[in-house]
């Protein structure tokens, strides 16, 4: 399976560097063109690479049904897929995902909100049902039981996206201080925070159908920048509290409630549109064995989002309890799930636009 | 689809290129009510269109995305130098001087540019790339099409036209298994040359055909061609005369495209299946020479030749689409292809010999060459010993025929006589012969489409309007 798929892959990358009519779309070409021959690490590199928009497929005068059957989105997806298992760390778990990405997704999430309720019965069952003056969540689950769930939770998913980011560059063939060095980095984030790959040469991405459209960009940057504001609001609110000594509930005009709305909204609308154009994308390019993964990563997203606000909002209620348990065993099954789901493909992209910038740098020594 | 909405239309266009569709959207601007008929599948659609990527545009100063100015004059040169002057000079003309036009027309339906291709450098300044290729314009193009109010129908073969006295009446077409009737006002056939007809190939070249393998779109079998010389148009041009290259012998039999295309023969030798070398493999940059080949092919016993280059040489020419065929010795490589060992190792050793010292320059025409030796290679001539060495098979690949029906100015198609019909235009291949006698320059079959195809498209819908206020 893994042979053929990387045959499969080999036999696209000869086709398609014979051709080159899509060199303007995005880096992948470009990396395609560097090279002649196409191993099992170059064609992992590439995979990871491309951002998945379509373009090529619909400008492929070989696509099916074509007898070469050319179809890089679909083919770059499933060696993608392949490669986000063969670096997981523990590999089990990651083809578990693979398998029933949605299920597995959904199912940790629930074990995680189970988990919450059982630390808040051990707390006094009581906090579920009476409203809090102020919503201070710490009279439902404690402080301490907090810090050390997400501390263990944060600290395996850091160590296993940390391993599978290592596999990666050694797969690559690179060095991670090569890779991220001062200079490198710099065009690698410019690179990476723009989507610069995901704009089809200037005119957006034929995603979800045929047409040029900037959509999907869009929304992948609410979702990204969602989930940054909201990782600052928790930042920030740990620096209150072990800092300054100021803990929590926080007004609604403090930095931290105002950075976590604002990503928060962004984690609504980024993850629901996506959702939607993937519910509209073209089946001849999907990889509908990625599907699962992909939703489930999304439908986290939007739950850990739509939970969070909720909570903001009623934090005051009787509701608070039973809302703030949710809410923390979705945010900690997706901390848990983030390792051997769709989230890795952010760790590889900026790797592998690393190595792009890296590869242009070496080429343009040569050619001085 | 019920025949009163056929009825309706003032102009038809038959065929589903750039002409057909520049046809199309000209006269759908200009009011008429346009029904596009393309034979292929909506997959295939847009014919050899499909497989181009560039058109060579005149343009006096440099912009985006050019490399820098390519005046007219300078165009007339190249197309002279290249046809030797043979064709329509009138028409060639009209081509040249609206060609610079095409990059605003294009733009403004949707059609994207970008730079050159690395590698194909060379071409930046005179021509203008599609973003994607060829495909890509014809999407959009189609798109553009649709969105103006063209009736597009696919899968649909036009297969006789009602002609009476040099006036369109009606197309009979093959759709869904129905044979309709078609009338409008008039007609635009840009429906392609006949290079995937290998009947009508084999007819014009004999037994050699069957061994010609068609790099450019299947569907273009000549049907329209054929019908219109049957009702009495004039033809123009040489049956044999087409774009032919020197491409992979492994290729599929249609449809192959641009990678098939084999970028070595400057580097190495070529010898035929006697293993013999037969022409000056080093006689002009490859662009230039590129054309030449594919008919030097053709000559050749069982229309089949063998490149041979070594490991000095593999990476210097554009990656084939087939792996090469590999040996630690020339001969090796000439068992794989079933030649005459000795007689191909006799051809290399005679030619190793020859080769004089020179600096290699694969960019100017360098003074690497061979003495003494028949034919002699001019330039880049190095000598090929080390191993492992690498071979490719070549047949040539037909892109498209330049055989055509003669038309005027209006892109009138005239009929035998020298009268022009009333109604009944042609835009593309199936009139490139009124330019292109012979030879050929890259990227000008789409300006001769284009070009045409507004011209045909305008001129239809005129007629149209007037026939519509006769009514």
């Amino acid at each position: 399976m893994q042979k053929e798929l990387l045959a499969q892959g080999e036999q696209l990358m000869r086709i398609c560097n014979s051709c080159r009519y899509c060199e303007g779309f995005c880096a992948v070409w470009r990396a395609m063109e560097y090279r002649r021959e196409f191993p099992a690490g170059d064609l992992n590199y590439l995979a990871n690479l491309c951002h998945d928009c379509s373009e090529c497929y619909y400008a492929c005068q070989y696509a099916p049904p074509h007898e070469w059957d050319i179809n890089p989105p679909l083919t770059f997806a499933k060696i993608r897929t392949r490669s986000y298992e063969q670096y997981a760390w523990p590999r089990a778990l990651a083809s578990a995902f693979r398998a029933n990405g949605m299920v597995v997704a959904l199912v940790a999430a629930l074990a995680c909100v189970l988990f919450q309720f059982a630390v808040v019965v051990v707390h006094g069952v009581a906090a579920l049902s009476t409203p809090v003056p102020g919503g201070n969540f710490y009279q439902v689950t404690s402080h301490g039981a907090l810090v050390t769930a997400f501390g263990l939770t944060g600290l395996f998913s850091a160590v296993a996206l940390g391993v599978g980011l290592v596999r990666f560059c050694r797969d690559i063939g690179e060095k991670l201080s090569d890779l991220f060095s001062p200079s490198n980095l710099a065009v690698t984030l410019r690179e990476s925070l723009q989507l610069e790959y995901l704009d089809g040469g200037g005119w957006g991405c034929s995603y979800p159908g045929e047409e040029s459209s900037p959509a999907r960009r869009w929304f992948h940057h609410l979702t990204f920048y969602g989930f940054l504001l909201c990782f600052a609001s928790t930042t920030v609110a740990a620096m209150y509290d072990y800092v300054f000594g100021w803990p929590a509930p926080y007004g609604y005009g403090s930095l931290p409630v105002i950075l976590g709305i604002l990503g928060g909204l962004g984690l609504l609308v980024g993850p629901a549109g996506l959702l939607v154009l993937k519910r509209g994308r073209n089946r001849d390019i999907t990889d509908e064995g990625q599907v699962g993964m992909d939703t489930a990563f999304l439908v986290l997203l939007l739950l850990a989002s739509a939970t969070g606000l909720l909570l903001l909002l009623l934090r005051e209620s009787s509701a608070m309890g039973t809302l703030l348990v949710v809410h923390l065993g979705i945010v900690m099954g997706l901390f848990l799930s983030m390792p051997y789901g769709k989230f890795v493909h952010g760790i590889y992209r900026f790797a592998a636009i690393a190595k792009f910038a890296l590869e242009r740098k070496r080429k343009q020594v040569l050619g001085a | 689809m019920n025949q009163e909405t056929l009825k309706e239309h003032d102009v038809l266009v038959i065929g589903g290129g750039a002409a057909a569709l520049s046809a199309a959207i000209t006269a759908r601007e200009q009011g008429a009510s346009v029904l596009l008929l393309e034979c292929s599948p909506k997959h295939f659609r847009g014919g050899n269109s499909r497989h181009t990527r560039n058109m060579r545009l005149a343009h006096e100063t440099q912009f985006a995305p050019y490399t820098g100015a390519y005046p007219e004059k300078e165009m007339w040169e190249n197309y002279m130098k290249a046809t030797g002057g043979e064709g329509n000079l009138e028409l060639a003309q009209m081509a040249v001087s609206g060609s610079a036009s095409i990059l605003d027309w294009m733009r403004a339906h949707g059609v994207k540019f970008q730079p050159a291709l690395a590698g194909t450098l060379h071409l930046g300044r005179t021509n203008a790339w599609f973003l994607g290729g060829g495909k890509g314009m014809v999407n959009s193009l189609f798109r553009s099409a649709e969105r103006l109010g063209v009736n597009v129908r696919y899968e649909a073969e036009v297969v006789g036209l009602d002609v009476r006295d040099g006036h369109f009446y009606s197309a009979s077409v093959l759709m869904g298994g129905q044979t309709v009737t078609i009338p409008a006002r008039a007609v635009v056939v840009a429906a392609g040359g006949f290079q995937s007809n290998l009947a009508w190939l084999r007819q014009v070249w004999g037994p050699a055909a069957d061994n010609f393998l068609i790099r450019g779109a299947p569907f273009d079998t000549g049907t329209l061609l054929k019908i219109l010389l049957d009702h009495g148009a004039e033809s123009v041009g040489e049956p044999t005369q087409a774009h032919m290259v020197p491409i992979d012998a492994r290729s599929p039999k249609f449809d192959g495209g641009i990678v098939t295309r084999l970028d070595c023969v400057t580097l190495g030798i070529v010898v035929n299946k006697n293993g013999e070398r037969y022409y000056d493999e080093g006689e002009d940059f490859w662009p230039m020479r590129y054309a030449i080949w594919g008919r030097l092919v053709a000559q050749q016993p069982d229309q089949i030749s063998y490149v041979f280059i070594d490991s000095k040489t593999l990476d210097r020419f554009m990656p084939s689409v087939f792996p090469p065929v590999k040996g630690n010795t020339i001969a090796e490589v000439a068992e794989q292809f079933n030649l005459p060992v000795d007689k191909v190792n006799a051809t290399l050793d005679e030619y190793n010999r020859a080769v004089q010292p020179g600096n290699f320059d694969h960019t100017i025409q360098d003074d690497c060459k061979t003495a003494g030796l028949t034919p002699p290679k001019t330039h880049w001539a190095l000598r090929i010993d080390q191993p492992p060495f690498y071979g490719y098979p070549l047949r040539p690949g037909l892109t498209f025929t330049y055989f055509s029906v003669k038309i005027d100015q209006r892109a009138a198609v005239l009929m035998k006589g020298g009268k022009p019909a009333s109604n009944i235009f042609a835009a593309g291949e199936i009139m490139s012969g009124n330019i292109l006698p012979k030879g050929y320059i890259g990227g000008f079959g789409l300006v001769i489409g284009n070009v045409f195809g507004r011209t045909a498209g305008s001129e239809a819908a005129a007629i149209a309007r007037t026939l519509r206020k006769a009514a």
